[in-house]
C-alpha cells in the first residue's frame, strides 16, 4: 500500500500512544515531538517496520529556544522512506543543564559526523556516541558558539570600530 | 596547532620488518587533496590500513551568520557552499523562500532555472571528472575541458554579472530577463561542448590505463551508502537511483524527459562514468529546457519573475515614480517583510548529492534557525571505510572521485 | 622581430615575439655592465614560483587562471610547486580559518628567502564577508603579506594585475633587503626570527 502521512501517523500513535505529541503537518512534511527518552525506539521502530521502512536519515541538527525552560534544546532528525518517498521530522527536547540524548550511530552510522557537528554546535551530549569531539571548530574553544547568548563575531578584536559598522546601537 | 584526530600505531605482524604501522599525514595543504581537510593514515608499507579524517580547516560559521542577515542576503552565504555550482546552491534557497512564503513561479522562471541550474550541474562535473584525470597523471584533459568552464562563465555573466559565486536570481524569479546575447551564448555552448567532452571521452573512458587504475577502487556498496546517508552521483555510482529531482521535481523538472545514470560498484570509475553520463542528461535537459523557453512568444516572454510585490524589489522606475512601488522597495531592502512563522526542509539535487535548507521563521526580519543539509559533509565519513586496505595512491584518486568541495564540507 | 620563412613547409609561428628590455647599463663588445640587483631581479621576476594555496572559492578562480583562457604559465610561473621549501611566493587564496592559521604560518616559514605573499580574495585580505569567531580576519594576522587583491572572487584579470604588481617588486627589490634591520623588526612583529 502506498504510505502516506496518514498512515505513518497513525503507527506511530498504535505503537507509542500518547508519548509522541504535537504533531504537525507543515507544507507537506509530517513532524512531531517525541520525548528524550524514547528517540532510539521511535527511530528503531520506523527503520525496522516493514511497513515504515524509514531507513535512510537525511539530517541530524539542533535548534536553541531559550525561552522553553526545561526544553531549550532541541534535536531534530529528519527521516526519509526511499522506496515510498515520504518525509518524517522528529523532534527530541533535552534540558539545556543536562543535553543528553541517545546517539543514533547504532542504526545510521552516517549519524557520526552529524552528531558531532550538533555537539560542537550546541554542547548536546549523545549518550553512546564512538567519538564525541568537535568537529568544525577549533578543538580548545570552550563555549558552544551556536547557542543564543553567544556572538558571531570575534570579541577579542581591537581594531573594528562598532559604530562605523552600525553595531553600537540596538539595531540587531 | 590542534592536532584533532590522533591515530593509534596498528601493531603488525611480527615477521614483517615494520613493527607497527606509520602514521603519515596527508595535511590540509597537499597537492592531491583539492580542498583543505585532513587525512590522518595508518600505513603498512603502502597499505592503508586505517584513516582519521579532520575537517574545519575553512568553517566560515554560515548559519551563525545566517540568524543575522535577511533572507536576501543569505544568497550570498549559499554561493560559497558549493563553490563549482553555486547556482544550483542560489536557486535552492530561492525554492525554499518560496515555499515558505507561498509564491508561485511562472513556469517560464521554472524553466530557466532549469536551464541555470543543469549548466552548474555540468560545471561541477567537469572539474570534478578533470581533477580525477590530473590525479591520474593526465593533466591534458583538465585544460581542454576548462575552457568549457570558461564558456559556461560567460553565460552566467550574461544573466547576472558574475563569473564564479553568482548570486544569481531572486525569490520568485531573475533579477533580469536573458537578454538576446545570453541565448546566444547558450546556443553556442549546446553547440560546441559535445565535440569537446566527446574527445575527453575518447581519452578516458575506455583507456586501458586508466580504467586499471580506477576499476576496483575505493568500492562503495549500495547498503553502505544508504547506512551513511551517501546521496548524489556516489549513490548513484553505488546502485541506488535516487535523485531528488526526480523524487520531489521542483522547479518544474516534471516537465522534462530524462535518465538518470546508475552504476554498480560504487568504485572511481562507476562514480567517474556515473558523472559523465549525468552531463550527457544535463546538456538533453538544457536543450529541451531551451526549446521550451522559445515557446514563450509575445508578452509572455517578457516574464521572468513572479508577482510577488512584497518580496520581489520592483523596478527601478517604478520605484522612483509610484509610491507603492517605492514602500515595497524600503520594505524589502530594509528587510522589514513579513514572513509567516513556520519551518520549512526544502531539498534540491547539488552537484554533490541532497542540498537541504532546514529554516525555521519565528516571524522577524531574519531567520531563527537556518541549517544547510550538506551533502559533502556527511558523504566524507564513508571514506574512512571505503579506503581501509588500498594503496596509498588508490587512496588519492578515491579522494578526488568522492567530489569533495571544502566549502560545503565546512560550512 | 624574426622574418626567417622556411621555404617547403607552412610553418605558423610568432612573429611578433616580445624580448624583455635590457636594465639601463653599460655596453660594450662582449659585455654589459649594470647592477646585480637588476640582473637578479629580472631572472626573478620573469621566473617565479607560485605556491598556490587554494583554500576555497578563490582557489577554482585560479585554476580558471592557469587554465589555457587566462593562462599564469606566460609570466614565467609554469610550475606551480607544493611544496614550500621549492617556491618563491606564496598565494593564499580563500579563507583562512583560525584552524587553518596555524597551518598556513608553517607553511610561510618553511619558504626560503627571497619569498614573497600575495593574498588573492577579500577573505584572505581582510576576512571578506565572514565577519565571524572562526575567521581569521586577514592573513595580515600571522604572515607579512606584499600585495593584496580584493574581489571575491577577483577575476583572473585582477589574479594577473596581482601578479604583475608582485613582478615589480621583485625586480626592484634591492639585494640588501632581506638582511635589512626593517626587514628584520617586521619579521620580528609576527614573531618570525
Amino acid at each position: 500500500m502506498t504510505l502516506t502521512n496518514e498512515i505513518v501517523k497513525q503507527k506511530l500513535k498504535e505503537k507509542f500512544g500518547e508519548e509522541i505529541t504535537e504533531w504537525e503537518e507543515g507544507y507537506g512534511l509530517l513532524s512531531c515531538k517525541v520525548p528524550n527518552a524514547l528517540n532510539l525506539k521511535v527511530l528503531q521502530f520506523l527503520h525496522d517496520d516493514d511497513n515504515l521502512q524509514f531507513g535512510f536519515l537525511t539530517d541530524i541538527c539542533a535548534v536553541h529556544y531559550p525561552e522553553k525552560t526545561g526544553e531549550e534544546l532541541a534535536v531534530v532528525y529528519h527521516l526519509h522512506n526511499l522506496p515510498q518517498n515520504i518525509r518524517l521530522r522528529l523532534k527530541v527536547y533535552a534540558d539545556i543543564k543536562k543535553p543528553e540524548v541517545y546517539t543514533a550511530t547504532s542504526l545510521f552510522p552516517g549519524a557520526n559526523w552529524m552528531e558531532r557537528e550538533t555537539y560542537d554546535f550546541y554542547g548536546v551530549l549523545f549518550l553512546g556516541h564512538p567519538d564525541l569531539r568537535r568537529i568544525l571548530n577549533v578543538e580548545e574553544m570552550d563555549y558552544f558558539p551556536m547557542r543564543k547568548e553567544f556572538p558571531l563575531e570575534d570579541q577579542s578584536r581591537i581594531d573594528k570600530d562598532d559604530d562605523m559598522f552600525g553595531r553600537g546601537g540596538s539595531f540587531s | 596547532m590542534s592536532e584533532t584526530a590522533v591515530t593509534q600505531h596498528i601493531p603488525l605482524a611480527s615477521d614483517s620488518l615494520q613493527k607497527e604501522t606509520t602514521t603519515m599525514n596527508l595535511g590540509p595543504t597537499h597537492p592531491a587533496t583539492h580542498g583543505v581537510f585532513q587525512n590522518i593514515l595508518e600505513l603498512s608499507g603502502e597499505k592503508i590500513l586505517n584513516a582519521e579524517q579532520t575537517v574545519g580547516y575553512i568553517h566560515r560559521a554560515f548559519e551563525k551568520l545566517a540568524e543575522r542577515r535577511p533572507l536576501y542576503q543569505i544568497t550570498t552565504l549559499t554561493d560559497r557552499l558549493n563553490y563549482c555550482s553555486s547556482p544550483i546552491n542560489n536557486m535552492g534557497w530561492h525554492l525554499t523562500c518560496e515555499k515558505l512564503l507561498g509564491v508561485k513561479t511562472p513556469k517560464r522562471v521554472d524553466y530557466l532555472r532549469v536551464i541555470i541550474m543543469e549548466l552548474a550541474r555540468m560545471s561541477d562535473h567537469i572539474i570534478c571528472n578533470s581533477i580525477v584525470g590530473v590525479d591520474t597523471g593526465a593533466f591534458t584533459g583538465f585544460l581542454y575541458v576548462m575552457q568549457y568552464r570558461e564558456l559556461i562563465y560567460e553565460i552566467y555573466e550574461e544573466v547576472c554579472g558574475s563569473r564564479l559565486t553568482t548570486n544569481m536570481g531572486r525569490i520568485g524569479g531573475f533579477e533580469r530577463n536573458f537578454n538576446d546575447i545570453a541565448f546566444q551564448k547558450l546556443e553556442k555552448f549546446i553547440a560546441e561542448f559535445p565535440a569537446g567532452w566527446q574527445e575527453f571521452e575518447n581519452l578516458f573512458n575506455r583507456s586501458r590505463i586508466f580504467m586499471e587504475r580506477t576499476q576496483g577502487g575505493g568500492p562503495l556498496s549500495a547498503e553502505m551508502a544508504l547506512k551513511y546517508s551517501v546521496t548524489g552521483p556516489n549513490l548513484r555510482a553505488a546502485g541506488v537511483d535516487y535523485d531528488v529531482r526526480v523524487a520531489q521535481p521542483y522547479s518544474s523538472y516534471e516537465d522534462f524527459d530524462f535518465k538518470i545514470p546508475v552504476g554498480t560498484t560504487g568504485d572511481n570509475y562507476d562514480r567517474f562514468m556515473v558523472r559523465n553520463g549525468e552531463m550527457w542528461e544535463s546538456l538533453s535537459i538544457i536543450k529541451q529546457a531551451y526549446q521550451k523557453v522559445q515557446e514563450f512568444k509575445g508578452t509572455e516572454a517578457d516574464v521572468f519573475h513572479a508577482d510577488a510585490p512584497e518580496y520581489y524589489l520592483p523596478e527601478k522606475k517604478d520605484v522612483y515614480t509610484k509610491m507603492e512601488a517605492l514602500i515595497w522597495h524600503f520594505k524589502i531592502v530594509m528587510g522589514e517583510i513579513e514572513i509567516p512563522k513556520g519551518e520549512v526542509y526544502h531539498a534540491v539535487e547539488g552537484g554533490n548529492g541532497e542540498l537541504g535548507f532546514y529554516l525555521i521563521s519565528d516571524g522577524g526580519r531574519t531567520p531563527y534557525r537556518l541549517h544547510f543539509r550538506r551533502p559533502c559533509f556527511i558523504y566524507y565519513q564513508v571514506y574512512k571505510e571505503i579506503v581501509k586496505g588500498s594503496m596509498l595512491s588508490d587512496a588519492i584518486v578515491t579522494l578526488s572521485s568522492l567530489n569533495l568541495i571544502a566549502g560545503e564540507m565546512d560550512a | 622581430m624574426s622574418d626567417i620563412i622556411y621555404t617547403g613547409r607552412p610553418v605558423r609561428f610568432n612573429n611578433k615575439v616580445k624580448t624583455v628590455e635590457a636594465p639601463p647599463g653599460i655596453e660594450g663588445e662582449g659585455f654589459f655592465v649594470t647592477k646585480l640587483s637588476e640582473v637578479v631581479g629580472l631572472g626573478r621576476k620573469n621566473s617565479l614560483w607560485p605556491l598556490p594555496f587554494a583554500t576555497s572559492c578563490c582557489g577554482i578562480e585560479f585554476m580558471a587562471t592557469m587554465a589555457s583562457h587566462y593562462d599564469l604559465a606566460r609570466f614565467g610561473s609554469e610550475r606551480v610547486g607544493f611544496s614550500p621549501r621549492q617556491c618563491d611566493l606564496l598565494m593564499v587564496m580563500g579563507t583562512i580559518a583560525k584552524k587553518m592559521g596555524p597551518v598556513l604560518k608553517q607553511v610561510y616559514l618553511q619558504m626560503a628567502e627571497p619569498r614573497w605573499v600575495i593574498a588573492v580574495g577579500a577573505c584572505a585580505s581582510s576576512g571578506g564577508i565572514f565577519d565571524t569567531y572562526s575567521v581569521l580576519q586577514g592573513i595580515d594576522q600571522v604572515i607579512p603579506v606584499d600585495v593584496y587583491v580584493p574581489g571575491c572572487p577577483p577575476r583572473p584579470e585582477a589574479i594577473l594585475d596581482g601578479f604583475m604588481k608582485i613582478q615589480d617588486l621583485v625586480g626592484a627589490e634591492s639585494i640588501r633587503r632581506r638582511g635589512s634591520p626593517q626587514y628584520t623588526a617586521l619579521l620580528g612583529e609576527y614573531g618570525i626570527q
